[in-house]
């Protein structure tokens, strides 16, 4: 059947990216096959796995049930978009420091489901984390560390958090204390 | 997995997906959150010619009460009907079912109009659905009409919904002050899908007795349906477990069960007895 391909403008990872589709695209394809940013995996295609997750305006979605068409005009964030080895986000220091994965190949989508759950829950409970996790499936059964990777990362981040309100709130104070 | 090559036409409004729908013969399908329609189309069950997207007419989302009525917006997604204050505060019941549907990904973009207008017999939200005798709002060529959740359901992924229409809203009633619900499933361990679902909403009247009982099930059966007999024995009587016993054993009364490799007919009427059993007593504290 002839179809019509439409443009699909994507900002990932904070640069703004065009295409021309057929509507039919998955965002995983866009992503790997279109942007070569091939850390975003597939793994069961079947909307299981939780391999192929990024952050779609902030929340975490399994890309492999999105049309690149259904992402036109939004923001994208996929593991390369994370970090990097100088500067780690809090989540991949956390799978780094507790040994978070095994073969690695659920990693960045279980990294990027971890960091929509802290952006949804900054202070998950343990069963919260375990919950948050239900949408990945590591083969390797590495959950264990995983879940500590999560509660590090939690911490870290909260931490910081902390810090940014201690010197927000010396900032009001500093004002008059109004 | 691809899905085969199809029209993408995205409607801006509600008149104009009901045009495009009317244009398109019935070749088309409308897309929402996708997270019902795509896995079905990536595996080749369906493969529309047409799919006209409606995820970004924006009057589609939101939660509002009127009345005693919650109303849904059809976009809305189950994260946020799960987060929501009023549902969690008016109908606690339809943010606990909504907060067990797949999972974090899959809440964030499947819609609550699409999972219903969906109508898979294994899917939470009809159950809710009727236990809160919800009403569909629907729009189609010849204006809006409402359409009652009890006769919505009536086939697998079968509905009542007419032809060129789409389903803008979902209103679910507002149990009683004071009325006890949950919903209960067990999760099929791969699809998390419900091998079987219990919505329960019980009222008590002020001598201790059950004076409203809505109870319906999912998973079971061909869809979705309202447990009558067992909500009609449950009135008038005292909740106690004795009765629970009792009127659980009525739960599969008058529907056949479906049947396939995960569970037989026999063991899902079991699992209703044993889920509707479950369910009650949660409500007895």
């Amino acid at each position: 059947m002839e179809t019509g391909k439409v443009n699909v403008t994507v900002t990932v990872n904070g640069v703004r990216r065009s295409a021309m589709v057929e509507p039919r695209m998955l965002l995983v394809h866009f992503l790997r096959d279109g942007l070569g940013l091939v850390g975003t995996h597939i793994g069961c295609d079947t909307s299981q796995c939780g391999a192929c997750t990024v952050l779609l305006d902030g929340e975490a979605v399994k890309s492999c049930t999105v049309l690149a068409v259904q992402a036109d005009g939004s923001d994208v964030t996929t593991v390369e978009g994370l970090g990097d080895m100088e500067n780690l986000h809090p989540v991949q220091e956390g799978f780094w420091e507790k040994h978070g994965l095994q073969c690695g190949f659920c990693t960045p989508g279980v990294m990027m489901t971890a960091v929509g759950l802290l952006k949804q829950n900054l202070n998950p409970t343990e069963e919260e984390i375990r919950e948050g996790l239900e949408g990945v499936l590591c083969r390797c059964t590495g959950y264990q560390n995983i879940v500590r990777a999560v509660q590090y990362a939690a911490a870290r981040m909260s931490e910081s958090e902390g810090h940014r309100e201690v010197a927000a709130a010396g900032d009001d104070s500093g004002e008059g204390g109004r | 997995m691809i899905p085969s090559a199809f029209d993408y036409t995205r409607a801006t409004s509600v008149e104009e997906a009901v045009k495009l729908l009317q244009a398109a013969g019935g070749e088309a399908k409308l897309l929402a959150g996708g997270h019902s329609l795509l896995p079905m189309m990536k595996i080749k069950l369906t493969s529309p010619g047409k799919l006209i997207d409606i995820g970004r007419i924006k009057e589609l989302s939101g939660i509002r009460k009127e009345g005693n009525r919650l109303v849904v917006g059809a976009l809305t997604t189950h994260r946020q009907v799960a987060a929501d204050p009023l549902v969690r505060k008016y109908a606690p019941v339809l943010a606990e079912a909504a907060s067990q549907i797949g999972d974090i990904q899959v809440r964030n973009r499947g819609t609550v109009g699409g999972n219903l207008a969906h109508a898979d017999p294994a899917s939470d939200l009809p159950a809710v659905a009727l236990a809160l005798e919800a009403e569909f709002e629907v729009q189609g060529p010849d204006g809006k009409e409402t359409l009652d959740a009890g006769g919505f359901f009536l086939g697998p992924l079968i509905t009542a919904l007419p032809e060129n229409s789409i389903l803008t809203s979902v209103s679910f009633a507002i149990p009683p002050e004071g009325a006890k619900s949950t919903y209960l499933k067990y999760p099929h361990p791969a699809s998390g899908y419900a091998v079987v679902g219990v919505a329960a909403v019980v009222s008590t009247g002020p001598d201790g007795m059950v004076n409203d009982a809505r109870i319906g099930i999912t998973g079971v059966a061909d869809t979705a349906y309202r447990a009558e007999e067992a909500e009609r024995a449950l009135v008038g009587k005292k909740l106690s477990e004795q009765t629970i016993l009792e009127v659980a054993a009525l739960a599969s009364e008058g529907q056949e069960m479906a049947s396939d490799l995960f569970a037989s007919a026999e063991y899902r009427r079991h699992l209703t007895r044993v889920y509707t059993i479950r369910a009650l007593k949660r409500l007895l504290i």
